[in-house]
């Protein structure tokens, strides 16, 4: 297959409100938006917070620490950017500094039927092209 | 009020298909033409027409087919596959209150020649979808699958209980000769079957399916001088629940809550009835686990009780103490957003189902469970 004819993964279009979190993401941080009227975190980011309706948030830089909560094990057919990768996982982890934020991610250099809830995983950043950076997880190594 | 204002007093369908080969406008003319020639109606009594969305043909389309000179209502509900009954919530309200007389709800759809939706994701995705889709979490299957897997740990849920629905449900499609799958399935069958998604495999997913149906909606006085026996609608309701994200619906409080408990609470409320009183039900199918989900969240049984009472046969018709999908459902007769469902649900109230439940007097039918949804209460008498 030439260059041209490679199969795309579908690609991030940030806006207005994920322009942070994605830029956080090319960095190296796991960027939580953060409601200054209530200070509770939302995900994904918007202009309101849903408890106390603020529209004033910040971001905050979190640990990037969290459990396994649910995953599947995808099996073809899939997108051809992704046929090459299966059978592969897809995650969500909840987050340690909040059980209500949850994010999708994908399983990095684990094998798939070694999988279980509750383990402990670490974001890694994955570029996927020059402006998006992709969070996704690894497995935590005991400490 | 809306309860039994209106009933369902004609339906229609054109042949379910791998292939139709024919467009989606002629075989929504085709099934409308049928529930209308069902009901004893003309396209001159129609004064409304309701849809929901991934519907490719319009309201236009239909009138100047039809030859309906005009309507004095029209309206989409939102969300694919959850607004099947939706239909019927628009059409029942605007009929009740007076702003036109005769409703068809319809769904014209060639999703099995016309290609994946999934399938046809863009290089760059906006919105909710850049949080999930970049992952590979692509598929419904995929999205439905995370919470199959969740209720599986929290309940102990297993593959055969998400098997016994799709096993019970291939036999209740033996006896329609509708249906597109006649063939026998056993559960060793189904174990046997590739994985799609884990934990789900092959025949948790539904069938992809060309097909169109409709449905036509009048006053309740009107419908009792009709052709057919009416199916009076005795309850409907819409949901969202709260924090939703369409398909990867993972961030509100509880993650195993899906809208329809919401829809429940509403629809039972508006009868006047409870789940007990229920004799037989068309849950939303396009992948099993949505049955479990339903089962719970539709006070059949309790949370995390719904796999053993699969696996207990309560689903099979004739001696299940609640037959569902009895024309066996998107897993086995078509998938069309579940339009077959609420056709299904008025077949058990005038008696003619293939899987008839003696006695039907009262016909739950419900949407999508994992996008924003709605139910219906079909009742025997007003
Ligand atoms: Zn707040």
């Amino acid at each position: 297959m030439s260059e041209a004819m490679a199969p795309t993964a579908p690609v991030p279009l940030p806006d207005p409100d994920s322009e942070e979190f994605w830029a956080g993401c090319k960095r190296g941080e796991l960027r939580m938006q953060r409601c200054t009227g209530c200070s509770r975190m939302r995900y994904y980011p918007r202009p309101m917070c849903p408890h106390c309706q603020s529209m004033q948030s910040d971001w905050v830089t979190v640990s990037g620490r969290g459990t396994i909560y649910s995953f599947v094990v995808c099996h073809p057919p899939v997108l051809p950017a992704f046929a090459e990768k299966t059978p592969y996982a897809v995650l969500v982890v909840e987050l340690e500094e909040d059980s209500n934020l949850r994010m999708v991610g994908g399983l990095l250099d684990h094998p798939v039927d070694e999988i279980e809830i509750g383990l402990p995983v670490e974001v890694a950043f994955e570029p996927l092209t020059d402006e998006i950076t992709l969070p996704q997880w690894r497995v935590a190594k005991p400490s | 009020m809306l309860k039994n204002a209106t009933a369902i007093v004609g339906v229609g369908q054109v042949e379910f298909s791998k292939n139709l080969g024919r467009p989606e406008r002629t075989a929504a003319c085709e099934a409308i033409g049928a529930a209308l020639d069902d009901a004893g109606l003309s396209p001159a009594d129609v004064d409304g027409l309701v849809s929901f969305t991934m519907e490719n043909t319009s309201e236009v389309e239909i009138t100047r087919n039809l030859g309906i000179e005009n309507l004095s209502f029209f309206s989409q509900v939102g969300y694919g596959g959850g607004g099947g009954c939706g239909t019927l919530l628009h059409a029942a309200m605007a009929i009740a209150q007076g702003v036109c007389s005769t409703v068809v709800c319809w769904r014209a759809r060639n999703r099995s020649s016309g290609g994946r939706p999934w399938a046809q994701t863009g290089n760059r995705v906006a919105g909710d979808f850049q949080f999930y889709l970049p992952f590979g979490l692509l598929r419904p299957a995929d999205q439905v699958a995370m919470l199959a897997r969740r209720h599986m740990y929290e309940y102990g849920t297993t593959c055969e209980q998400l098997g016994s629905v799709a096993v019970t449900f291939r036999q209740h499609a033996q006896r329609n000769p509708a249906a597109l799958m006649q063939k026998p399935m056993t559960l060793d069958d189904y174990m046997n079957a590739r994985f799609i998604s884990e934990p789900l495999r092959l025949f948790d997913c539904c069938l992809e399916t060309d097909g169109a149906l409709a449905v036509v909606l009048t006053r309740a006085e009107r419908a009792r001088d009709l052709k057919q026996k009416p199916a009076y609608v005795m309850g409907a309701a819409q949901s969202t629940g709260p924090e939703h994200v369409v398909m990867a619906n993972y961030h509100k409080p509880n993650f195993l809550e899906t809208p329809s408990v919401y829809a429940a609470r509403d629809l039972f409320a508006m009868a006047g009835v409870t789940p007990a009183d229920v004799d037989c039900a068309q849950f939303y199918d396009a992948f099993t686990p949505l049955v479990l989900f339903s089962l719970e969240e539709y006070g059949f049984c309790k949370p995390g009780e719904s796999g053993p009472f699969v696996e207990a046969g309560n689903l099979a018709w004739p001696n299940g103490s609640l037959p569902c999908n009895t024309s066996g459902g998107s897993l086995s007769e078509a998938y069309v957003h579940g339009m077959n469902l609420i056709i299904e649900g008025v077949r058990q109230i005038r008696g003619t189902s293939t899987c008839q439940v003696e006695n039907a007097q009262l016909s739950l039918v419900t949407s999508g469970a994992g996008v924003p949804t709605s139910a219906v209460l079909l009742a025997s008498e007003a």
